[in-house]
């Protein structure tokens, strides 16, 4: 990594029970950095994001981001700091419009006064691609439309990192494309993205650095092409 | 806040209000009063009810038990020092807002569903305290001396229908200022998925903790007058599991996501069990009730003002 | 006043309550604890089994154990029926939470008054030739009428616990609230696995009413304070364990007993509430839970 640091994973365990999902996990994001995170299911990925934005309190190790330490905070307070993220499985809030999914983060997260949230939710869609879905209930809405949703709930709040867990899961190809040329625009923006992702072809085109996770601890980071020869990495996806 | 046509038709029912009452100028039996006051209490317990329950969809079974230490209170109040209404509306708020803030503090943390059986454990634990506490009359109940007529207002109950009227007007208010309130959206947001409302910056625990403590605010001034109103007050009554039931089936039955919703399933509902008291056996009048609301949760989950827009809908 | 004795025959009271109470709450366990359905209207249907006992009883003289046993296919076939009610409105809609809680409410308040309309507020008993006996060991008396349902209630309890910890069926109930995808890899269909496991549910009401009115007299309304018990109880028990529920119900049974004759009796169905408050709020995951 070079440049400014944005965020900094030191040495993140987290036990459920026995089980120990992420075992001294290190990482650091830098600022304005495509970082994609994979792994095989069960490695650890949701469980790192999740300590990341605070749903799940670590047992042992620091999270900092942006040189405060963000442990005893909770999401909401680090989706304030700028940490914004979208989920597997779509969450609208549906019994609202598209809109007003948007309004939540606008109002409570980048501070928007109740004037402001039509104008700054509109652009948001526009740019986005759904500008002309926002008077819909959002829980009728497509798939690949739900997925656009998160992501624009996830603007609304005026991150500085996104970590979109896995937007593109059962999408068509076309779609991909569509989804991962919106992080594109969002990283022009000046956004650090953390992508987690199972669509190879979409991390490896994607992300600057990537970080391998196998059963919850580290075995590879580096670019794209270091990572697809990675024999570690080989080995955890195909086994031996 | 702005001043819209809710807030003038409020003020104008306040003092049609006043006119009957105090100035009676329509002449009105004073069965009336007395149902009436009844049906606004119902207006207050299922408008504070719906604000957990509708806003948030977070269930309260407890609805006795806030108002029971509401009307317990007053109690205290009048053995200690004869205090008068006025002071026992606000006493008997702030101890029940306490409650619920304490209520919510020890189980809002949990999955929602800790919370509604924490409040149904709640209602029972009390009622055990208050059938011991003797200085309150414990098992056998406790006698409030009130007078019998009371100035400007000449009759009694036509005051408390009065006060009853101001409280329901007041609940009414405050559940549609939160409701149009970033506060509002916020409940809302948790209720539809309080992951994702905290993710996207929404201080779900403490908006559960405010949503606790305005609801059992409004609860226990619904059951501040309760004493002066009937006079004698025991536990089984006090207590009463109808109150629970009537304040979860009215917004119902009305529809949980507006303050329209238990305001028109709290005067709807009201009235038909005040006529029907008269009537028919209470207790064929409670199984309506309970079947009223098993129909209306499968058949028509959005009550009343639901089929309304629904209705309006189509006909356009 | 504080003897010995006096504390034995508490203790002894203590462990026949409890084993009662594990019959009453084992259902409840099912339900909430393994299928994640929050069945407030349980009590109300073991007061439900309580009244066919009763009635049986009363008009040809049928023991209640006999009838308990024989509603529990009828009891077993409503509980299917109302899962099927909840599936259908609520949890196929993903609206258990609000409008789910308020139909059971609703449910639990229909046969309360239904009964009350019915029977009246009287309390009501049952004939049987073992109410009524007591046998002393030592200065510690034992009241048949409770160790009846003890030892019945322990016997239905180890079958349920055969059942669902030795069968395809049970094992895939117990897994249901789980891992609906593991069961789906199964070929069991989650939804009629639910609806097995709730019918079960309540099936085990009609025995456990019936053991209820061989310990005390009943009327339609104290079925609401046994919410306190039951929930206490599944909570404590770390939920969804059977054996858990075995142990939590005589830990209740036993702190009620001491409750009631250190305290009086009036103060008993505080325990139970209280008991479920502390857990909530300090040890939610029960004492079995990690």
């Amino acid at each position: 990594m070079t440049g400014e640091r944005l965020l900094e994973v030191r040495s993140v365990t987290k036990r459920f029970g026995g089980f120990v999902a992420l075992d001294e996990v290190s990482i650091e994001v830098g600022k304005g950095e495509r970082f994609g995170l994979i792994g095989p299911n069960g490695s650890g990925k949701t469980t790192l994001i999740n300590c990341i934005s605070g749903t799940l309190a670590n047992d042992g190790g620091e999270i900092v981001f942006k040189g405060a330490v963000l442990d005893g905070r909770k999401p909401h307070e680090r989706t304030r700091l700028g940490i914004a993220r979208s989920f597997q499985i779509p969450k609208p809030f549906r019994s609202m419009t598209v809109l007003e999914n948007l309004a939540i983060p606008l109002e409570y997260a980048s501070g928007a006064g109740a004037r402001e949230v039509e104008d700054r939710g509109m652009a948001i869609l526009e740019s986005i691609g759904l500008g002309n879905r926002a008077g819909e209930s959002s829980g009728k809405l497509t798939q690949i439309d739900m997925r656009k949703l998160e992501l624009a709930r996830a603007m609304a709040s005026e991150p500085e990192l996104l970590i979109s867990d896995e937007a593109m899961a059962g999408l068509s190809s076309t779609e991909v494309d569509d989804i991962l040329e919106i992080l594109f625009r969002m990283n022009e923006r000046g956004i650090t993205i953390i992508m987690i992702e199972h669509i190879m072809r979409a991390v490896m085109r994607f992300s600057e650095r990537i970080v391998v996770l196998d059963a919850g601890r580290k075995i590879a980071e580096g670019k794209p092409d270091e990572i697809v020869n990675d024999p570690e990495v080989e080995r955890a996806y195909l086994g031996e | 806040m702005r001043i819209d046509a809710f807030h003038v038709t409020a003020l104008a029912i306040a003092l049609l209000g006043a006119a009957v009452t105090i100035f009676d100028l329509i002449p009105v039996n004073k069965f009336y009063f007395f149902a009436g006051y009844v049906v606004l209490q119902y207006v207050v317990l299922a408008t504070a009810w719906n604000i957990m329950g509708g806003y948030m969809g977070y269930v309260n079974f407890g609805t006795a038990g806030f108002f029971a230490v509401g009307a317990y209170t007053s109690v205290v109040l009048y053995n200690l020092m004869k205090a008068p209404l006025i002071l026992m509306i606000p006493v008997s708020g702030a101890v029940c807002a306490l409650l619920g803030l304490g209520m919510g503090y020890l189980t809002l943390r949990l999955r929602g569903v800790f919370f509604a059986i924490a409040t149904l454990a709640m209602a029972i634990v009390l009622e055990t305290l208050i059938v011991n506490w003797d200085y309150v009359g414990g098992a056998t109940g406790a006698y409030i001396l009130r007078s019998r007529e009371i100035a400007p207002f000449g009759d009694y109950v036509e005051f408390l229908f009065f006060v009853m009227l101001v409280l329901a007007i007041f609940a009414v208010t405050v559940a549609r200022w939160i409701e149009r309130s970033k506060m509002g959206r916020g409940f809302a947001a948790i209720r539809d998925d309080e992951v994702a409302a905290e993710c996207t910056g929404v201080p779900t625990l403490r908006l559960k903790l405010v949503a606790t403590t305005v609801s059992g605010f409004l609860m226990g001034v619904a059951g501040a007058p309760f004493v002066l109103y009937v006079g004698f007050v025991e536990p089984s009554s006090a207590f009463n599991l109808v109150y629970a039931v009537n304040s979860i089936a009215m917004p119902m039955i009305g529809g949980a996501t507006t303050w329209l919703g238990p305001l028109i399933g709290a005067l709807l509902l009201g009235t038909v069990q005040q006529v029907a008291t008269v009537t028919i056996s209470s207790e064929l009048n409670l199984l309506i009730v309970g079947g009223l609301l098993v129909f209306f949760v499968i058949a028509a989950p959005e009550g009343i003002v639901g089929l309304v827009r629904k209705w309006r809908g189509r006909g356009r | 006043m504080f003897t010995v004795d006096l504390l034995l025959s508490a203790l002894v009271a203590g462990v026949l309550l409890g084993g009662f109470y594990a019959a009453v709450s084992l259902g409840l366990t099912v339900a909430f604890g393994q299928l994640n359905i929050v069945n407030i209207a349980h009590p109300a249907f073991v007061i439900l089994g309580s009244y066919v006992a009763y009635m049986c009883n009363s008009r040809w003289g049928l023991d209640p154990i006999l009838v308990g046993l024989a509603f529990t296919p009828v009891f077993f076939l409503i509980g299917v029926g109302a899962y099927r009610i909840y599936y259908e409105s609520f949890e196929r809609r993903d609206d258990e939470a609000l409008r789910g809680l308020a139909f059971f409410f609703g449910v639990m308040f229909i046969i309360e008054v239904g009964l009350i309309m019915v029977y009246g507020v009287d309390f009501r008993t049952v004939q049987a030739p073992y109410i009524g006996q007591n046998f002393k060991i030592g200065a510690v008396g034992v009241p048949t009428r409770m160790l009846v349902p003890f030892c019945v209630s322990l016997v239905m309890f180890a079958c349920v616990y055969l059942y669902m910890s030795r069968t395809f069926n049970g094992r895939a109930i117990m897994a249901v609230a789980q891992d609906r995808l593991a069961l789906q890899l199964m070929a069991a269909d989650p939804v009629r696995i639910k609806q097995l496991g709730f019918g079960i549910g309540i099936g085990t009401t009609a025995l456990a009413g019936a053991l209820l009115i061989i310990i005390i007299p009943i009327e339609p309304s104290i079925g609401r304070l046994y919410i306190g018990q039951v929930f206490a109880i599944a909570v404590l028990a770390g939920l969804g364990s059977i054996p858990g529920t075995l142990v939590a119900a005589l830990v209740l049974g036993i702190a009620e007993s001491l409750v009631a004759t250190f305290f009086g009796p009036s103060w008993a169905p505080a325990v139970a509430f209280g008991i479920l408050l502390l857990a909530l709020a300090f040890r939610p995951q029960g004492l079995f839970g990690r």
